[in-house]
């Protein structure tokens, strides 16, 4: 993302001109809006136009609209983000009030103008902007009859394809059913990489699986690549790296990435970043579980009482649409990076990110031990509800 | 009119018809099947049956029937299944009960005929060879006949001449006009109104004795089976030749046991098992008729088999009980070797291909692994010397027909293990003995404990440990004695009796004590306790249930020959008969069973415990996956993708806290799944509440939480199904925890 202008107040109101320029971006700007923020991109709009004789006739126009953002759709497969709004700067086209959706598109500018941007929005554009993070994974999970390749890149863990084919077993007397099935089953994750991996792009590709599926899919894939003739798989050979995970569901993604193999050749990726986190806050809760909190109101006691050394929080949260319960999350997090800890944003893309969602979305590590309060329990757990 | 006795698939053939023209449907055979309209291959099946579905007994009539019905079957039906009384009762109350109101006239009318012919009675006395006069003389007088009479008056004018068909005949066709048969029938009614009171006790009494199963029984016990036999176009007898039965084929019952190729062991109930597998080529040929008329098929198959499904399963296979077995252990302790071995030992592996592995094995470099190459068939396996999946095969010990699955020791592999053990009664437990050996799989990290804890937590009670390699520690006794202790304290700890629990040195490269008691002097100094072979003959046949619902776990799905696809799996509950509907939850899927096999033998039937293979068609195999259920599609089993259970947790370092995603293990399923609630703490003795909604959970506590899986899938409770309520949570490659269904969720 590239940040041409930037304008905000001592209010905090103000606006900020960016062009997104990979699909990555779309999902920080998803992050960014808000309902009631007003939005000003290129788009296309369907314009009637009546001759004077009353001759009706459409065309379709490229025109600059502004909206006020009442709806907002990620399209976590196409990395498409559509605004839907009222137009509130009128054109020769398009009417005040009008409704337009629009579809925001790589490397054309668009202006977003907030009523008060806040730190965690502010960081999100500063994160969305360093170039710096960029490392492109691709991964394979797999076990026999299932495999997942999805994309890793720093904010979003994206599942490109999922391969699920019934490998009969062996029999006794035969095994060439099972041959040939895992046989079929290696070509079509083969195909699945050949389509959905950018090799110009994708710095690695990590293999996983139990057991020897990894070994004999690699072997597959090699075989096949030379009996093709595959350059592009043949020239990137070196990219591929084969891991250790438990099962071929995609969960198993984070055993993966906290390989130190892969934390070795990756240099820090944020997904890998964040999984050592939270693995972290697994391992206070087992030790000292009084310095592990989690639950909105348990790690809000813990801020009060500036005892929050890290604290863990799902990106799902800021896209609340409800204004004040939004500010609860931010006025949460300034007062952590306040009071000196560290604030880790997860994207709820990561898979790391998926299971902090379903920890409630806040948790926290403590510079010192709380006696849990069991009263605070209650009202936690009804807020988790 | 007593005598009508069940003449096979004729006889019920003629009463379906005559019910067709008016008469109630009280004597129906329960012996019908997919050959049972080819009597008339002119005739659709649908045709009569549909004629006959118009009319509608009144319920007291009915069962006035019935009990005609008890009379007229005699014994030759009742004798056959030696069924308990309670048994019996229970089925033919619940039947009752259950009656499916309009919307199934046909099948309602079924249960109701056949399974009181079935239940007790007693018959008119005939001995087996009158018995079986009549049923040669019925038969060749209907072949002049045809269906024109009622059988009842056959039957009576079969007796009086004596079983002759040529006086019988004149007798009927010149009576035959002086009487109305409906005066008749009812005359008949009212005679018999007493006898259920007498016909039922008697049969009480005659159950309780007919355990012993005598010869007689036997011979009637062959007669639905080789009734069901019919092929198109052909009628068959049983009994004596009648004089003059010319093109008949006449088949002695006797002789069509004796006859029967596989029919090896000598065993009074071979001769049930037996004309059960010639017949499977007979039914291939009746199948469309079959798939055309499901339902007459399937209903008569229930209805005969709610009444001796449970006798017919401690008869089968020689009297010998199903045992399923699973051999367990870290990897490398030598499972697959000392199985194989075993194998070969009793000859379930020839000499040659034996001898074939020896050499191969020896030419890749690998003497040790040929006994596993028996268990260990893919390329893949044979390479690496490490079981990857469950080998499934059969052998037989004196007393037991076990099917042996030998599960991989390898830590990436226990899911493939749980499979395995979900689908087994017992377990063998093989350690290896060598210095080093036994620690590197029983401290942490050996899958020793983890496979212990799993089939304990999967409902395996019964256990042998098998001290593998002792040849290599010389035999000593000490090594043995501390293997044994440290082992039990363990065992004990992960709830298994100590009275269950048998310890066996045993060496399974050199076959040391696996089928024969071993002869080396360094063992038979201190040792004098069963071998292998000998305990696992030893241990107790599990209850089945087969009274409940059908289940079945698909382990398997592939394509085999011919139509359809085949799906294997251990059956759960309850039981199956060829041409019957199943579900598949939770595609939700009918489909039709055309074969069952067991052990690479076709079967027409199968119950509870037996590890089948079904071969099923009108479904898509692509919506099969495993860990799908098959079941009774009247009474499903219940697909959900959130559910309330009680976790046993095990030693595991990290926290379980909500949102914790885990991998859901549940009979051959295993499916992604996240700890949505935690919603108390319990004592682990008591089961009292200690905590509720507790922030997280740690080692060994007891639980209640709710879990939500990403697919749905298809649970019981554990309180109605033990089998199908068990699952085990794993995360990243280790068993965090054991759980119980509680309750199931939308």
């Amino acid at each position: 993302m590239k940040l041409l202008h930037r304008d905000i107040e001592k209010d905090n109101a103000g606006q900020v001109t960016l062009i997104p320029e990979e699909a990555e971006d779309m999902w920080h700007t998803y992050n960014l809006l808000q309902q009631g923020d007003s939005l000003r991109a290129s788009t296309i709009r369907k314009v009637q136009t009546e001759s004077t004789t009353g001759s009706v006739g459409s065309s379709r126009v490229r025109t600059t609209l502004t909206l006020c953002v009442e709806t907002i759709d990620f399209d976590t497969q196409a990395c498409q983000l559509r605004v839907k709004g009222t137009n509130i700067e009128e054109n020769q086209y398009v009417k005040m009030g009008a409704y337009h959706t629009i579809e925001l598109e790589l490397n054309r500018k668009f202006t977003l103008a907030k009523k008060s941007w806040d730190s965690v929005v502010l960081a999100r554009i500063d994160e969305a902007c360093d170039p710096t993070q960029k490392a492109d994974v691709a991964a394979v999970v797999m076990q026999e009859g299932l495999a997942n390749l999805v994309l890793v890149t720093p904010a979003m863990t994206l599942l490109r394809a999922k391969v699920e084919l019934t490998i009969p077993r062996k029999r006794r007397g035969s095994c060439t059913q099972h041959e040939k099935a895992l046989e079929r089953f290696y070509d079509a994750v083969m195909q699945a990489i050949l389509r959905h991996v950018n090799f110009d792009v994708v710095k690695c590709i990590l293999v996983a699986s139990p057991g020897f599926v990894k070994d004999q899919f690699m072997t597959y894939l090699f075989k096949e690549a030379v009996r093709q003739d595959n350059k592009v798989l043949l020239e990137n050979r070196p990219k591929f790296m084969m891991v250790h995970s438990s099962s071929g569901h995609k969960y198993s993604l984070k055993e993966i990435l906290s390989d130190p193999t892969v934390t070795n050749r990756l240099s820090d990726t944020k997904a890998a970043g964040e999984v050592k986190a939270l693995e972290d806050f697994y391992k206070m809760l087992q030790h000292e579980p009084d310095r592990a909190f989690y639950g909105l109101a348990h790690v809000e006691r813990a801020a009060d009482a500036l005892a929050v050394d890290t604290l863990l929080v799902s990106d799902k949260l800021f896209r609340h649409q409800d204004v004040p319960t939004r500010a609860r999350y931010v006025r949460l997090v300034d007062k952590v990076r306040d009071s000196g800890g560290i604030v880790r944003i997860f994207s709820s893309l990561h898979v790391s990110g998926e299971q902090l969602t379903q920890l409630s979305g806040v948790a926290a590590i403590l510079r010192f031990p709380i006696a849990d309060v069991s009263e605070g329990e209650d009202d936690s757990s009804s807020e988790d509800d | 009119m007593k005598e009508l006795a069940g003449q096979g698939r004729v006889a019920g053939h003629q009463l379906r018809l005559m019910c067709a023209r008016g008469r109630a449907c009280a004597w129906w055979s329960p012996l019908k099947g997919p050959s049972f309209c080819s009597i008339y291959p002119g005739r659709p099946i649908c045709h009569l049956l549909t004629t006959e579905n118009d009319i509608r007994v009144p319920g007291e009539l009915h069962d006035q029937r019935d009990f005609e019905d008890d009379d007229m079957y005699g014994q030759s039906v009742e004798d056959d299944y030696c069924i308990s009384p309670a048994t019996a009762n229970q089925f033919i109350y619940s039947r009752r009960e259950k009656q499916v109101p309009k919307e199934e006239p046909l099948e309602e009318e079924e249960y109701e005929e056949e399974d009181v012919p079935m239940s007790p009675t007693i018959s008119h006395n005939l001995d087996p060879l009158d018995q079986a006069k009549l049923y040669s003389c019925l038969d060749h007088m209907r072949a002049v006949l045809g269906d024109s009479m009622p059988d009842s008056l056959l039957n009576q004018a079969a007796i009086r001449c004596g079983f002759d068909a040529q006086k019988a005949l004149d007798a009927v066709l010149s009576e035959d006009p002086k009487r109305a048969p409906v005066p008749n029938r009812t005359g008949a009614d009212v005679e018999k109104a007493p006898l259920p009171q007498r016909s039922r006790q008697a049969a009480m009494i005659e159950k309780a004795k007919s355990r012993d199963v005598s010869n007689n029984k036997l011979d009637c016990e062959v007669v639905p089976k080789v009734a069901r036999m019919t092929v198109s176009g052909k009628k068959q007898t049983m009994g004596f030749d009648v004089p003059s039965s010319g093109d008949n084929g006449v088949i002695a019952a006797a002789g069509r046991r004796v006859n029967s190729p596989e029919n090896t062991t000598a065993t009074p109930a071979a001769g049930e098992a037996a004309p059960k597998r010639p017949e499977t080529p007979s039914r291939g040929s009746n199948e469309d008729e079959l798939a055309g008329v499901p339902a007459p098929g399937r209903a008569a198959g229930k209805a005969r088999q709610t009444m001796d499904v449970k006798a017919e399963l401690e008869k089968r296979q020689g009297g010998k009980s199903l045992l399923n077995l699973v051999v367990i252990g870290h990897v490398d302790a030598g499972k697959s070797t000392l199985m194989g071995h075993l194998l070969y030992l009793l000859g379930n592996v020839n000499k040659r291909t034996m001898h074939k592995y020896e050499t191969e094995s020896k030419k890749a470099g690998k003497a040790s692994f040929a006994y596993a190459w028996v268990l260990d068939e893919t390329g893949e396996e044979r390479d690496r010397g490490v079981t990857m999946d469950v080998g499934m095969t059969k052998f037989e010990t004196e007393s037991k027909v076990v099917t042996l699955m030998d599960a991989p020791g390898h830590k990436d592999f226990i899911p493939n293990m749980i499979t395995g053990a979900a689908q087994a009664d017992v377990a063998v437990l093989v350690v290896d003995a060598s210095r080093g050996g036994f620690e590197a799989g029983f401290e942490a990290g050996g899958q020793t404990r983890e496979h212990g804890l799993l089939v304990r937590s999967l409902g395996v009670t019964q256990l042998v440990v098998a001290v593998n390699k002792m040849d290599q520690v010389n035999w000593q006794p000490e090594r043995f004695q501390e293997i044994t202790s440290k082992l039990g304290h363990f065992l004990k700890q992960a709830g298994f009796k100590d009275s269950d629990v048998f310890y066996i040195p045993t060496s399974g490269l050199s076959g040391e004590n696996l089928s024969t008691r071993s002869l080396v002097s360094e063992l038979t100094a201190w040792y004098s306790g069963l071998s292998l072979l000998e305990q696992i003959d030893a241990f107790r046949p599990p209850q089945r249930s087969v009274d409940k619902p059908f289940r079945m776990c698909v382990s398997d799905v592939f394509k085999d020959q011919g139509s359809g696809f085949c799906i294997t799996g251990k059956i759960e509950a309850g039981y199956i008969q060829t041409g019957e509907k199943l579900l598949a939850m939770p595609p939700n899927e009918t489909c039709l069973v055309k074969g069952i096999t067991l052990h690479d033998a076709p079967l027409d039937w199968a119950a509870a415990g037996d590890h089948v293979s079904l071969t099923v068609t009108g479904m898509d195999i692509i919506k099969i996956n495993v860990g799908c259920v098959f079941c009774d599609p009247k009474e499903p089993i219940r697909v959900c993708t959130r559910f309330r259970a009680r976790l046993l947790l095990f030693n595991f370092e990290i926290p379980i806290t909500k949102g914790f995603p885990v991998l859901l293990h549940y009979g051959t399923v295993s499916e992604p799944a996240t700890i949505t609630k935690l919603l108390s703490i319990l004592h682990k003795s008591s089961g009292e509440v200690l905590k509720k909604k507790p922030k997280c959970l740690g080692k060994g506590m007891n639980a209640i939480v709710e879990i939500q899986t990403q697919r749905p899938v298809a649970l019981e409770l554990y309180k109605d199904f033990k089998e199908l309520g068990r699952f085990m949570l794993r995360y990243v490659g280790s068993t965090i925890a054991a759980g119980v269904v509680t309750e199931i969720k939308e």
